[in-house]
């Protein structure tokens, strides 16, 4: 369970002069969720056509499930599973002949395809709809749809196009829980999203992509690490005395009185600080009644890492923050 | 055996079931071209031809069951030239990523609609076949049992051929545009010359040579040929003209068509060789 499944080298592709992917390389661990995180135009689903081998590699090299993306393309798509970005269902086929015609495609012997129907509708409760036109479905339900039709063929890989886009809160929730079921059988999960608490909440790793590039790769936990603006706030019995002793430790970057507290911003792990200021202050007889620490969110780590004109939000953001670690 | 166009053949057939107004505007729409045109033309056409001296000992047909195999014909031209629109749709909306990143092989896309657009034709053919006769068309007159059966199959076999031609060139050409609205403007650009350059509904001996020509080399022409052949007999007259057509000159015909599908399919697989849908 530790190989990789999918390998990107040097991937390029061009619409015309738009450079939409502009020299990727990663990999994929087989069995983890993955995720690429980036906004509008980033170059995500560009980079998923050319790994489900829609769009033809123009440059760079890709395996999926230990086949070249452009030397196997065929043995590629037997391994593979997609939820598309936006909802490529025929509207005049029903819930069950959406799942026959994939498993059709996919060639899969008719009695396990009768089963895997009915396993997959009960999955993503829509029994009562098996014989309903994917036009009468409501949004959520489609999605829900193409979730189960993605799963028909139980591929090696499953990529996920922003699987979640539109949906109402429960039924993000539920879908995620469906992903995670799916990635606990074994099945590799590939996921773009711009939401960040998506990608927060699901993946292993990330890969936080923009203008067509990677610009950092790392589990949420170490993403949050890297951008060392993790808060700490204290109230103590002596304000004056913590803020002498937080203004001598190298940790600390920042200082930010409140009424009854103070905040500090560390450069490093918080985790970690936080005990060695504890004890610090214990030493100068210092008592701590609160403590509070705050790891950035993965919105901060977003922005901080794809910058534009978001970034003053995201300072009040986390600013807005502070106080909110300083109510508790 | 791969029987994967089998799946994109069942598909296109249960919508062809499921849009009831499309498939019964299909089906009566020949059967309106044979009861208002065929009947009025036939009128004008039996009345003009009624001075002509008919040839002696040559059995003659009336205008009706002339232009009825043409009627066969013009139908599955139009339907066969439109029977690619589907592909066109489901490019346009993404449907067709889903069978692109599938392991079904490209070809199989091709051979899926062109059947389900052959088996379209079977049956708008029958129902014609089936009204003609009871409008009053002498098909198959004076034929056995035996020889009708024959007959009918000879002509489903110069239908189907002939369709695959033109599902074909269909397929290759919806897969290659981007709006609905082109195929159209194509369809119709290219139906006019197949059409009245044809012996569907006239005779083509008055032609000026240019169109003698064209017809001569219209799957069109071949198709009706065929078709009056089998349902007429090898020797007739209409409106005034002698027809003959000697087994070789039919089996001449249903190869000049099996070379037109031929080439059709080499063009429609080099489009989607081509073709990227993202
Ligand atoms: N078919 C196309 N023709 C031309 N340019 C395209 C095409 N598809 C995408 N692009 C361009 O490539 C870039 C990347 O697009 P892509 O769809 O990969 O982004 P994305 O990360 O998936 O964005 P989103 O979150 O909005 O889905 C964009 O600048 C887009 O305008
Ligand atoms: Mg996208």
């Amino acid at each position: 369970m530790t190989g990789t499944i999918i390998e990107v080298e040097g991937l390029y592709h061009h619409y015309g002069d738009v450079a939409a992917v502009n020299g990727i390389s990663f990999s994929v661990i087989e069995g983890e969720i993955f995720s690429f995180l980036g906004p509008n135009g980033a170059g995500k689903s560009t980079a998923i056509n050319i790994l489900i081998t829609l769009l033809r590699i123009q440059q760079g090299m890709a395996t999926v499930a230990g086949y070249n993306v452009q030397t196997d393309p065929q043995k590629v798509r037997n391994s593979i599973g997609i939820v598309f970005q936006d909802v490529t269902l025929d509207r005049d086929m029903t819930c069950r002949e959406i799942l026959e015609f994939h498993g059709r495609l996919y060639r899969m012997p008719s009695a396990e395809r009768k089963q895997r129907i009915d396993e997959l509708l009960t999955l993503v409760q829509l029994d009562a709809k098996r014989d309903v036109r994917t036009k009468h479905l409501s949004g959520g339900m489609k999605r829900r749809l193409e979730i189960a039709r993605g799963l028909m063929t139980r591929p090696k890989v499953l990529f996920l196009d922003e699987p979640t886009i539109g949906l109402d809160p429960q039924t993000r929730m539920r879908m995620w829980d469906y992903i995670k079921a799916v990635n606990e059988e074994g099945t590799t999960i590939f996921l773009t999203t711009h939401y960040m608490d998506e990608a927060d909440h699901l993946s292993d790793r990330i890969s936080i992509i923009d203008h067509g590039r990677i610009i950092v790769t790392g589990t949420p936990y170490e993403l949050k690490n890297t951008l060392g603006e993790d808060l700490i706030y204290l109230e103590t019995d002596d304000l004056p005395g913590t803020r002498a002793a937080l203004l001598a430790m190298d940790q600390v970057k920042e200082l930010n009185e409140k009424s009854r507290g103070i905040v500090a911003m560390l450069n490093g792990d918080g985790t970690k600080i936080l005990p060695q200021i504890i004890e610090n202050l214990a030493g100068r007889r210092i008592r701590v009644n609160v403590a509070n620490l705050k790891k950035p969110s993965m919105d901060d780590v977003f922005l901080h890492f794809t910058g534009r004109e978001l970034r003053d939000e995201g300072a009040e953001k986390a600013s807005s923050a502070v106080i909110r670690a300083g109510r508790r | 055996m791969n029987t994967g166009f089998l799946t994109i053949y069942w598909r296109d057939m249960i919508r062809f079931f499921r849009f009831k107004t499309l498939l019964i505007s299909s089906l009566v729409q020949p059967a309106l071209w044979m009861a208002f045109f065929g009947i009025a033309m036939s009128a004008n056409f039996n009345r003009l031809t009624s001075e002509i001296p008919s040839i002696p000992g040559v059995p003659s047909v009336d205008y009706l069951t002339y232009m009825a195999a043409g009627v066969i014909a013009m139908t599955t031209l139009f339907t066969s030239l439109f029977g690619g629109i589907v592909l066109l749709f489901d490019k346009n909306w993404g449907l067709m990523r889903e069978i692109f990143a599938s392991p079904l092989p490209r070809n199989h896309i091709i051979f899926g609609i062109a059947l389900s657009g052959m088996t379209k034709t079977f049956i708008q053919a029958f129902i014609i076949m089936v009204f003609a006769i009871f409008l009053g068309a002498a098909f198959f007159a004076g034929f056995t049992a035996a020889e009708t059966i024959l007959s009918i199959f000879g002509i489903l076999l110069f239908v189907g051929v002939f369709s695959l031609g033109f599902l074909f060139l269909s397929a290759a050409i919806s897969i290659s545009l981007e709006s609905p609205e082109g195929l159209q403007g194509i369809i119709t650009l290219l139906t006019m010359p197949i059409f009245f350059a044809s012996n569907a509904l006239y005779p083509i001996d008055a032609f000026p040579p240019v169109l003698q020509a064209i017809s001569i080399v219209n799957p069109l022409s071949h198709l009706v040929s065929g078709i009056r052949y089998f349902a007429i007999g090898d020797n007739f007259q209409a409106i005034g003209i002698h027809y003959t057509a000697t087994s070789m000159d039919i089996a001449f015909s249903f190869l000049l068509l099996i070379l037109f599908a031929a080439l059709m399919f080499a063009l429609a697989w080099w489009r989607f060789r081509k073709a990227t849908v993202t």
